[in-house]
């Protein structure tokens, strides 16, 4: 066994053996300091940020506001404040910013694990307040730190389809992260100003540090401070690099191995593209998506009601459009070429001429998007279809067949597949 | 900061107003995120914080200490980073990866996806043999470069 150095060196501290962890001797990594507290504070500063407001951009891709279908948070009061109507331009904008929030959020975990680790410390610090101030402030911390874990866990777990947290995802992650960016604000406004000023005057990385988070005691480094912050960045860089190609198709795709939707696409030829739920899984039954049993009910504005086999619907004027697939869960395919009948024409049909929204409804009888609400914005969009075909074939059962709604810039799940009812009007 | 006897600090104020705002966002917040089950709630929030302090921590930190001091103990301190690098690689791919690399959710993925949900173990495994593999060669390429340097009376 190696000697114990924390004996002779606490000894002549006077304090005895530092047992316990509010003992600052306790903590004995020479790595924890000032700067390097405020290189990962500054680098989650700016992601989390980026995090939070790009998950406020795809809650207001719902369109959570048009109908109660679309909101998984109807209580959502004030927090809804910023609320648009979201645009169908560019048709890979929810790609991007969906792509950003998860991968971006997998690649900060290494970062924000660095972070509490360095101030671990502090957690244990004695007295537990020195001041009303100091007291409040140990108190956001959890709401800080237990907000920040509960927001990565359930979004980590959600896109690996765990779904072993106690409730739906949408108002767990939506109402968790305003609890959590509450606290983060705080806690950005009371340390940004000394983060910065650290890391201006300690430039360089500081053998002689002082503050709170110095160890008194450090054992022989085995590693420097820019080193452990290379460490980091490289699990950071591991999990870009393992990640990233779920947001691509083919070569790129594979390189994720270990993400969900990333490696192989399922199966070959014009429908071998990634799919969120299949056939089976949604329990679409081929009985009835069959050319005798399957019909479109369309219904207008003023209550005028046609139904269409997928035959009639064959003989509308057909278009083609180039989409993308863009899934909550972060993955997204490159276009998809597309063919079927404009939205804005099946609304014309049952004599709406004015743009108008539309309540699609699905043959899969349970999930949370059974039904969705789309605006006149989208519906108007000439690229937004009720698809028949894709890559040039028929739809496969998976990827909706008989009939599915693909909107440019919409999030995966407003594209209902298995389309049974349209119904047009002002939602 | 020691306040005469029987007067509470109180702190900056400015500090004070700035929580109590944050508080009040948060308890906006709160009261709609506990609305459905609370106490599973409040048991994910509070324990995703103990968890990580309590268990994580200690375990990862423990475990750091431990190498660098077998390592040590045998002379080869300056390796630690050898060991500790891929280790810690491999073990945040396992963190953040562990509902697909257990198999746990494979048979839900296949069907819901109609990929495969099998496999993620053996390419965690096969990642983590690069990792360590990597380092083995680095070290090894090091100690010899290290060696060539040394002057020749040193062998």
């Amino acid at each position: 066994m190696v000697r114990d150095p924390v004996r002779g060196v606490s000894a002549a501290y006077g304090r005895g053996m530092p047992c316990s962890p509010s003992s600052p001797a306790f903590w004995r990594s020479p790595l924890r300091g000032p700067w390097f507290t405020s290189v990962l504070g500054v680098v989650l500063l700016v992601g989390i940020t980026v995090l939070f407001v790009t998950g406020l951009v795809s809650y207001a891709a719902y369109n959570p506001d048009l109908s109660p279908v679309n909101d998984q948070t109807p209580d959502k009061g004030l927090l809804g404040f910023y609320l648009f109507s979201w645009p169908t331009d560019p048709s890979w904008l929810y790609r991007l910013t969906q792509g950003v929030h998860v991968t971006l959020g997998i690649v900060l975990i290494p970062v924000l694990l660095a972070k509490l680790w360095s101030v671990v410390p502090k957690l244990f610090a004695l007295p537990p307040a020195r001041s009303l101030a100091h007291a409040l402030e140990r108190l956001s911390l959890l709401l800080l730190v237990g907000g920040g874990l509960f927001e990565f866990t359930t979004g980590v777990l959600n896109v690996q389809l765990d779904y072993i947290f106690p409730g739906s995802f949408y108002p767990l992650h939506f109402y968790g992260a305003w609890v959590f960016f509450a606290a983060f604000l705080a806690h950005a406004v009371l340390k940004t100003p000394l983060a910065l000023r650290n890391l201006r005057h300690l430039r360089d990385e500081h053998p002689r540090e002082k503050g709170e988070l110095v160890s008194p005691n450090p054992a022989e480094p085995t590693v420097s401070r820019r080193g452990a912050l290379g460490v980091v960045g490289g699990g950071s860089l591991l999990l870009l690099g393992t990640t990233a190609g779920r947001s691509f198709d083919g070569p790129l795709r594979e390189t994720a191995v270990l993400a969900p939707h990333g490696g192989p696409e399922p199966g070959g030829g014009p429908g071998g593209f990634q799919i969120n739920k299949t056939a089976a899984y949604a329990g679409i039954s081929p009985t009835e998506t069959g050319e005798e049993a399957w019909r479109l009910v369309v219904t207008g504005r003023a209550g005028r009601s046609i139904r269409l086999a997928r035959p009639q619907l064959l003989q509308l004027a057909l278009h083609s459009s180039a989409l993308p697939i863009a899934c909550v869960e972060g993955w997204s395919t490159s276009d998809q070429w597309w063919r079927g009948v404009r939205l804005r024409d099946l609304a014309a049909l049952v004599g709406d001429d004015d743009p108008v929204d539309v309540l699609v409804e699905s043959l899969q009888r349970h999930g949370a998007f059974r039904r969705a609400a789309l605006r006149a914005n989208q519906v108007a969009d000439p690229r937004s279809l009720l698809a028949l075909f894709v890559n040039g074939e028929d739809l496969t059962p998976d990827h909706g067949y008989p009939a599915r709604v693909i909107v440019p810039a919409a999030p995966g799940v407003l594209n209902t597949k298995w389309v049974a009812r349209m119904t047009f009007g002002d939602l | 900061m020691r306040v005469p006897f029987g007067r509470p600090a109180l702190g900056s104020p400015l500090q004070i107003l700035l929580l109590a705002c944050s508080f009040a966002l948060a308890g906006y917040a709160g009261v709609r995120l506990f609305a459905g089950d609370w106490f599973g709630v409040a048991l994910w929030f509070v324990g995703a914080a103990l968890v990580h302090d309590l268990v994580l921590v200690p375990l990862y930190a423990g475990a750091d200490r431990a190498l660098a001091g077998a390592l040590g103990a045998v002379g080869r301190r300056r390796w630690t980073l050898y060991v500790r690098v891929p280790a810690m690689l491999s073990g945040l791919l396992l963190l953040v990866w562990f509902p697909m690399i257990s198999g746990q959710v494979a048979d839900h993925y296949r069907s819901a996806t109609g990929l495969s949900g099998d496999g993620f173990l053996s390419r965690w495994l096969l990642v983590t043999a690069v990792l360590f593999g990597g380092s083995a060669a680095l070290l090894v390429l090091r100690l010899r470069r290290a060696r060539k340097e040394r002057p020749p009376a040193a062998h």
